[in-house]
């Protein structure tokens, strides 16, 4: 017994479970913090409690019925994941896309892209403990949903778009409604800068905090913002133009340090990106169809695989379909950035406070059920 | 027993009931203006069913919170977890007791009276460990862990802000405090006093930014995570009950208590100048709450002892040598 109370206290190490369901996990996410005092030890981001089984599910589902599936694995960004599907889907079989569907789903992915950023801009100062600018973004954010709710009949998991086209012509009014929504935002964002990113609170939460090199950024496969905040302007968009995305001008925001600050950053002048790129589109939409008629009503493509990569809210994400010719995918395998970006925490929240893991977290703007997809 | 001990006796149960009465409608009262300033800044209309503009709202809420079971975790420390938010709520109760409401509108006019509200509102953080000691919760635990140590961070300067302001009247008796503001208000003496004060009684409150213990984007609901029913309502009504000490305490400092602006009364009663007054500070702690974001931990910590603390004893060494070169 004496022996037992002479021995010192050596271990001093304790598990904080946080998560899947704390409120600023953002979805099912669950980390595992092994915590000295309030510094992190070790840090176990644990995925799984939100698995649907989306790639098991193509295999036995047929193209167009597999495209409702895409926009529920990154529910914040669906637009963009239909689009990315229907492009892949439409280079397996050689489905010709008329111009002005091209520029239709540029418009709303960018939208989407907006509405996005902006949601992640909102939770992410809520996170830090200021309430007020989420309201404020998700005001602009309804004005977004709206618009594609407009076109698509729907706000969150839209469907739009169809191989060969998209679903429904936009009207004068979508048109009107974006151009008037893009002056609304543009305005509005001297009101967020010195609103937050001029707040020295915000700034001393987020400068030095969670800095990912570029090149541990490289080896975990990060990507999209957070990659382009380590100072390597790499967008897919850029990288390997898909669609229309190069005839327009846009510039690839990136930081310098890798900190949330710098992650902030470059979302907040993604939005603004976004902005001129939808503008483009609008002045140059061409007049014609927004479906090719001559495509097929049964999608049964060619035996073969295809490869499509494109630039989602979080970054670079892809489709790899492999094709035996029935008209179900052999193989549907979806890469998501998240992931990456997700498990890059592991090596980033050594060593940092509990209040900093909360902060970091955040900025990496994951989506839990584009990885328990 | 002669008949001024018994009329003192009387007026200091009437002072009791009407301070008991006072300090639940006014946390009443506050939790619906935050929600509505809450409301209003952030675009919204806030509360609007229950009553005019929501008026009744939280006397519902505070009904509902009546009904709820109340809930001790299996693992808790029982005495300690049903204890804690009746102590919480205590200190905030005496401090009433030498409030300056008017002239003649104190229960108590102490010569330490300055004294008795500095050392019973210390009492809340032992109550804030209590509760998130008890819990045996982790989150609850780092809740009450940095609540203790942010209480004895800000309570220095606190104090020491007070005591430059007790020092100019040679008293701690709020009556005669607030009486040699008739004409100038502290403020305008002693700025850089009344700022820490306010920053400090902020942090002292645990108000955001500095409601860290409690912070729900961190710790889920901090020290008063395990708490349901009542007992979450007890530790809420001590936060604004809370809130309203520290904002009347200012006003009496700083603000002129019962006088009007630079002796202009304009015939108003000095009970309606200390309301409007503490009202007005207590809508700026409001107004910043949803303004800011929360500042970490360590930099709290940071902020009050390197700079804080030694701007609080500057200000205090000035003052000295002022008051004995006059």
């Amino acid at each position: 017994m004496a022996e037992q109370f002479r021995k010192p206290v050596v271990d001093q190490i304790y598990t904080l479970n946080l998560g899947p369901q704390h409120p600023s996990t953002h979805g099912v996410l669950r980390m595992l913090l092994d915590l000295d005092g309030e510094y992190i030890v070790k840090a176990d981001p644990t995925i799984g409690y939100g698995h649907r089984g989306h790639e098991k599910m193509g295999e036995n589902r047929t193209y167009k019925q597999f495209m409702p599936n895409t926009s529920r694995m990154d529910y914040l960004s669906g637009m963009l994941y239909n689009h990315g599907f229907a492009l892949a889907v439409e280079k397996l079989a050689g489905i010709e896309v008329p111009a002005r569907a091209r520029y239709i789903r540029v418009i709303c992915a960018e939208l989407n892209r907006i509405s996005s950023h902006l949601l992640w801009f909102g939770t992410y100062v809520m996170d830090l403990g200021g309430f007020t600018p989420f309201l404020y973004a998700f005001d602009d954010r309804e004005r977004i949903l709206d618009l594609l709710d407009r076109v698509s009949g729907s706000r969150l998991t839209y469907s739009y778009c169809r191989f060969g086209g998209v679903a429904r012509d936009v009207d004068s009014g979508f048109v009107e409604g974006t151009r008037s929504f893009l002056q609304r935002l543009r305005s509005r964002f001297p009101d967020y800068h010195s609103l937050v990113t001029e707040n020295v609170i915000f700034i001393y939460r987020t400068r030095g905090v969670g800095v990912v090199p570029a090149e541990l950024a490289r080896q975990y496969g990060v990507t999209g913002p957070n990659l382009r905040a380590c100072g390597i302007a790499y967008d897919v968009r850029k990288v390997e133009p898909y669609e229309v995305y190069d005839r327009f001008e846009f510039e690839v925001p990136v930081g310098v340090n890798g900190d949330a600050l710098d992650r902030y950053n470059v979302r907040l002048a993604e939005m603004e990106q976004s902005c001129r790129i939808i503008e483009q589109a609008l002045d140059q939409l061409p007049p014609g169809p927004y479906l090719n008629e001559k495509a097929p009503f049964r999608v049964r493509p060619p035996k073969g695989e295809v490869y499509q990569a494109f630039e989602s809210a979080r970054g670079l994400t892809a489709y790899y379909l492999v094709s035996d010719g029935s008209a179900c995918p052999y193989r549907c395998h979806i890469r998501v950035p998240s992931f990456g970006n997700l498990h890059v925490l592991e090596e980033v929240l050594k060593g940092t406070l509990v209040a900093d893991a909360i902060s970091i977290l955040g900025s990496i703007d994951v989506v839990v059920p584009e990885i328990d997809r | 027993m002669g008949t001024e001990t018994g009329f003192e006796l009387i007026r200091v149960v009437i002072g009791l009931v009407l301070v008991l009465a006072f300090s639940q409608l006014n946390a009443l009262f506050l939790v619906w203006l935050e929600r509505k300033v809450a409301g209003h800044i952030q675009l919204r209309l806030g509360p609007m069913e229950v009553g005019p503009h929501g008026l009744l709202q939280t006397i519902v809420d505070g009904i509902k919170l009546v009904g709820k079971e109340l809930i001790v975790p299996l693992a808790a420390d029982k005495k300690l977890f049903v204890i804690a938010p009746i102590l919480v709520f205590m200190p905030a109760l005496i401090g009433f007791l030498v409030l300056p409401f008017g002239p003649d509108l104190i229960i108590r006019d102490m010569n330490v009276g300055v004294l008795l509200v500095f050392s019973f509102s210390t009492f809340t953080v032992l109550a804030i460990l209590a509760g998130g000691w008890a819990s045996n919760n982790k989150y609850a635990l780092l809740g009450a862990v940095r609540s203790v140590a942010q209480n004895v961070a800000y309570e220095i300067p606190l104090l020491l802000a007070a005591m430059s302001v007790v020092m100019m009247v040679n008293s701690l008796r709020f009556s005669e405090i607030v009486e040699a503001q008739n004409r100038i208000w502290f403020i305008f003496v002693q700025p850089v006093a009344g700022l820490i004060y306010l920053i400090c009684a902020t942090a002292e409150t645990n108000r955001a930014p500095f409601d860290i213990p409690e912070a729900e984007s961190e710790l889920v609901a901090g020290f008063h995570t395990e708490y349901s029913g009542m007992r979450f309502g007890l530790f809420f009504i001590a936060e604004y009950t809370n809130m309203f000490v520290v904002s009347a305490v200012a006003t009496s400092l700083f603000f002129g208590g019962w006088h009007g602006p630079f002796g202009f009364g304009l015939g108003i009663p000095g009970i309606v100048w200390f309301l409007i007054k503490t009202y007005i500070l207590i809508f700026v702690v409001m107004w910043v709450r949803w303004t800011f974001p929360r500042v970490r931990f360590d930099q709290l910590m940071n902020f009050s002892w390197k700079f804080m603390i030694p701007l609080s004893l500057a200000n205090l060494v000035v003052t000295a040598m002022v008051l004995k070169l006059l």
